[in-house]
């Protein structure tokens, strides 16, 4: 890893938050790869890493979902037994139920974020999954790794 | 690269009007990435929000990533949860 040249975001792209956080419409984006058993396609091993996405319904239950990251470089074990610690969408909504943020989005992204060659990831999965937000109406995201 | 991942993913929803804030488990990727907004956690790999089943500390953490999503930049904007 120490020979491992990090991918530099240059220029630093800014958005202002459209509206207060208290009425604003959040996301969350998680790399850990969670997906829906018989539902989703699981994340596969491929070189350079999957860089495709998931969509998952608001109303989805974390409990039900498949950790499906590839990477053996964590211990699997904390978000298996509590996928909050990855994607805290429970957290979201009690934070909307509470107006401290407005409202959790209709749907949240899930990557597969052990990605050596990120290029795909930057030309093509990215953005699409920054233009399904786009169509969800969706003002903030909260990107969580593992 | 995990961090990576969601760095420049962050980079990539900003670039289309998409506020973000990025949960960074290796300050020093987020460093080197610069995505616009990141926080940086002390916790392992695998537990990027706080240790199974402490709630508390998971929801301080998230509501810490939120808080940076009103900084006033300029970005990249990184801080310490």
């Amino acid at each position: 890893m120490a020979v491992y040249r990090w991918r530099r975001i240059d220029p630093v792209p800014w958005a202002e938050l459209r509206r207060p956080l208290a009425s604003a419409r959040v996301a969350l984006v998680t790399s850990a790869g969670f997906y829906r058993p018989g539902i989703d396609e699981p994340f596969r091993r491929i070189t350079g890493g999957d860089s495709s996405f998931r969509a998952l319904p608001d109303d989805v239950d974390p409990r039900s979902l498949v950790l499906g990251q590839i990477s053996d470089s964590f211990d699997h074990g904390p978000a298996t037994a509590d996928p909050n610690v990855a994607f805290p969408l429970p957290w979201l909504h009690q934070m909307a139920a509470a107006g401290e943020i407005g409202e959790s989005a209709p749907r949240h992204l899930s990557f597969n974020g052990s990605i050596t060659a990120p290029e795909r990831l930057v030309r093509d999965t990215g953005p699409r999954a920054a233009q399904l937000l786009v169509e969800d109406g969706v003002d903030a995201a909260v990107l969580v790794p593992i | 690269m995990c961090t990576q991942a969601v760095a420049l993913l962050a980079g990539v929803m900003e670039s289309r009007g998409i506020a973000t804030a990025c949960v960074a488990l290796v300050k020093h990727v987020a460093e080197a990435v610069r995505p616009p907004r990141a926080l940086a956690v002390p916790f392992p790999f695998g537990e990027a929000l706080g240790p199974a089943g402490d709630a508390a500390t998971q929801l301080r953490v998230l509501r810490a990533a939120l808080r940076l999503l009103e900084s006033p930049g300029p970005p990249p904007v990184l801080e310490d949860a």
